[in-house]
């Protein structure tokens, strides 16, 4: 069976097809799931929150998006050991829904940034990096206004120790803090980044580093047996 | 009940926003310095009294409307 994928689409998504696309062109059975969904499909191996500007961004970030519907259900899949990976916008609702540690502020510079960026993998031992090398590089593009992660120092150093600090960038687009370009939860089965794999699958558009990281999850997927969902 | 919340940045953490605003104002020869952006939400809440709203208010706060993380906020409630 291939490995089931929810994509979740907030109003306001917009890299929600894209990453449907993506996924199933690295083999998964990926479908789109409506925000206002009470549950996730049966079956449902992993959770993918897209990139977009769910509710507007208004107030913050993701602020809105945490208390859409079908967050609860995602919010249980991941307690159970889900697989939950938030993109951009994704991962700007999974740490306002308190899934991944610290939040994402505006660009240092305040402009929008869009352009390819060098990450590197500083673990390969997680379900979203399994096919890389650590210390591997991947292009990938960025694009946000919103993308410098911060967290209180107490709690990067905790972070740091336990090694949640899954990417950094390169050359630090955004003034994240320690150029924090992604980060896992402390189970290890929710991860955030704010580069778009998605748009990274096919050498065709440029780079097709994003499938290192897509395809890992859909490899963790296949590996493990699904989570039922149904059980609240 | 009128309840105004105020959102701020909280101390020391970077806001690239208050740095362009007193940017921006130096440029107009206003001497000004250590420039912060926040927020103002301002609405009407149902409570029996002054207390029970800026009960009711902080609770929003804490659940939506700042993030711990970085913001502080002030409650005012009239009426």
């Amino acid at each position: 069976m291939k490995p089931r994928v929810a994509v979740i689409q907030f109003p306001g998504s917009n890299d929600d097809r894209d990453a449907v696309w993506a996924l199933k062109a690295l083999g998964a059975d990926a479908s789109l799931v409506w925000h206002a969904e009470p549950e996730l499909p049966d079956e449902t191996g992993a959770v993918v929150l897209p990139g977009g500007f769910s509710y507007g961004d208004y107030l913050r970030c993701g602020a809105i998006a945490r208390f859409a519907p079908i967050m609860d259900a995602v919010t249980r899949f991941a307690a159970e050991n889900g697989l939950v990976l938030g993109i951009c916008n994704g991962f700007q609702i999974l740490c306002e829904a308190g899934l991944l540690p610290g939040v994402l502020r505006p660009n240092a510079s305040l402009s929008f940034i869009c352009r390819d960026v060098a990450v590197r993998v500083e673990r390969s031992d997680t379900p979203f990096t399994s096919r890389c090398e650590p210390g591997q590089k991947l292009v990938i593009p960025i694009k946000h206004h919103d993308g410098a992660w911060f967290a209180p120092p107490d709690l990067v150093e905790e972070l740091e120790a336990r090694g949640q600090i899954l990417l950094r960038y390169e050359d630090n687009p955004n003034g994240a803090l320690d150029s924090v370009a992604g980060v896992g939860n402390e189970a290890g089965n929710v991860m955030g980044l704010m580069p778009h794999p998605e748009h990274a699958v096919d050498p065709l558009l440029g780079s097709g580093d994003g499938a290192f990281l897509l395809a890992s999850l859909l490899d963790a997927v296949a590996e493990r047996p699904s989570v039922p969902v149904a059980l609240a | 009940m009128r309840a105004t919340v105020l959102v701020r940045p909280k101390e020391g953490i970077l806001d690239p926003q208050g740095q362009a605003v007193e940017q921006s104002l130096r440029k107009l020869g206003f001497a000004v310095g250590h420039a912060r952006v926040g927020r103002v939400v301002d609405f009407e809440v149902e409570a029996e009294s002054a207390e029970e709203a800026r009960e009711r208010v902080d609770e929003m706060c804490r659940q939506l409307l700042a993030n711990p993380l970085i913001e502080s906020y002030e409650v005012e409630v009239q009426g």
